[in-house]
């Protein structure tokens, strides 16, 4: 039996009619226009919003009513237990997971993840994944014409010692096409999925490097409305990370923010650890 | 104890993207427990947008107490061993925007009813979204619990999961629209 087809990808399922980068710029500085309004006249808004018409998959997407302040349960302010076994050393070096080594700039990635009053998270869980250098995602629905490495799956997982300290080594992903408006691109960008120290901490986000000439057109970026958030995402380059002969250094540290209630977790016993 | 006040700035969310298939996938991931153990039941569903459409590049987590109301603490979400209970699952939405986890009923707290923690994430969504699966079981420990009533009856019942004939949890998520479901802030 053949299977059902595929659904169709991003490029074809978004609008047919696709507005030019003039238009969405003005879009994205028009709403963000709005929040800053909105903030003025006392509204409390997240850092990230979900209606963002700018970003044109989020249209039929995101939440129309606002969402319901609740007391966190028990196992809100829990978080899954994670140890330093879960994840293979080769899973945090991007450049090895192959017989040859990646085309492209070899990098390290280095940060610290704690909660918002600055104590570590430890033992937690952090995913990456990113496309190649040359701008391509090994995904099968990724149709960009850039080449495929063999050398390169772009996917690592890591976990975070009792410093709440992360590293792993990677290529430099290219910057990458996609179909929200015409000329639409991606600034170059590493996926990031962390684990806090309770559930409602949980954080999906990307990080981006500095000095890229696409933040400013990249609607995705910018559903983050303030420019001192946004600028969060960008790692910092670090000499001092820079290893001679092998490797730039980057600088990503990551704040996970729950409700008050997880500042008493915290100290709480955890899981069993590695 | 009062709480002291923030001195970092969060770092904001991101949507997951179209391509995190490859990133954040592992093996067994959406069996929080066996199939075949005691007590094993389904939960699955279909994530909807809008326009009333599947969404078949989402995915749920889940977190949940082991059914004595016990809560998970120990290792075991990521490399399943078959009988440890770490209680946390991941599933990716099929091309029909179904969901679906191997899990045992939770248990319900002192005072509270049984339910589960849930995170949706999509490609389209800009940031994570919380909401709660709440069991469908004891309809008057889910009466007293007081954020449900604090919601409209229409609303209260995008939280609450049906439980079908042979024993699995049938539970839609709507991320926009008629019927759209509770999401939390904390």
């Amino acid at each position: 039996m053949t299977p059902p087809p595929a659904p169709a990808p991003e490029s074809l399922t978004d609008t047919p009619v696709r507005a030019s980068q003039a238009d969405i710029t003005a879009e994205i500085d028009a709403l963000h226009r709005s929040f800053e309004q909105r903030e003025l006249s006392g509204e409390r808004l997240p850092s990230t919003v979900h209606d963002f018409p700018a970003y044109r998959s989020s249209v039929l997407r995101h939440p129309t009513k606002n969402l319901k302040l609740v007391d966190p349960e028990t196992i809100e302010l829990l978080s899954p237990a994670f140890g330093q076994r879960d994840v293979a050393a080769i899973e945090s070096d991007l450049t090895i997971q192959h017989a040859g080594e990646p085309l492209g700039e070899r990098m390290t990635v280095s940060g610290r993840v704690t909660d918002s009053w600055g104590r570590p998270v430890a033992n937690q869980l952090i995913e990456v994944w990113q496309a190649n250098s040359a701008g391509r995602y090994i995904h099968q629905r990724d149709q960009h014409p850039a080449p495929l490495d063999p050398n390169f799956t772009g996917a690592g997982r890591l976990i975070t010692d009792d410093a709440g300290e992360y590293t792993f080594t990677t290529i430099k992903p290219g910057p990458y096409p996609w179909k929200n408006h015409v000329n639409a691109w991606r600034p170059a960008h590493i996926h990031f999925s962390v684990f806090g120290s309770s559930f409602t901490q949980r954080l999906v986000t990307q990080m981006y490097f500095p000095g890229d000439p696409l933040f400013a057109l990249d609607p995705i970026l910018n559903t983050i409305w303030r420019q001192k958030d946004r600028d969060s995402l960008i790692a910092v380059y670090d000499h001092e990370l820079t290893s001679p002969e092998w490797t730039t250094g980057y600088r990503f540290d990551i704040v996970v923010d729950g409700p008050d209630a997880t500042w008493f977790e915290n100290d709480d016993e955890r899981g069993e650890q590695s | 104890m009062s709480v002291p006040a923030r001195t970092l700035r969060a770092t904001p969310g991101q949507t997951v993207g179209p391509f995190f298939a490859y990133g954040v996938e592992y093996d067994r991931m959406n069996q929080v427990v066996h199939p075949f153990a005691p007590g094993a039941v389904l939960l699955g569903g279909t994530v909807y947008d809008g326009a009333g459409a599947p969404v078949p590049d989402a995915f749920l987590e889940i977190f949940a107490a082991d059914s004595d109301g016990r809560m998970p603490r120990v290792r075991g979400a990521f490399r399943r061993d078959d009988h440890t209970f770490a209680g946390f699952g991941r599933a990716f939405t099929n091309d029909d925007g179904r969901y679906e986890f191997f899990v045992r009923n939770p248990g319900a707290g002192a005072g509270h009813p049984a339910l589960f923690a849930a995170i949706v994430f999509a490609r389209g969504l800009p940031d994570k979204l919380h909401t709660r699966i709440y069991l469908p079981d004891d309809p008057d420990s889910l009466a007293s619990d007081p954020f449900l009533a604090s919601l409209e009856g229409a609303e209260q019942a995008t939280l609450i999961a049906e439980r079908r004939p042979d024993g699995s949890l049938q539970h839609d998520i709507r991320l926009q629209g008629e019927n759209e479901t509770v999401f939390l802030a904390f």
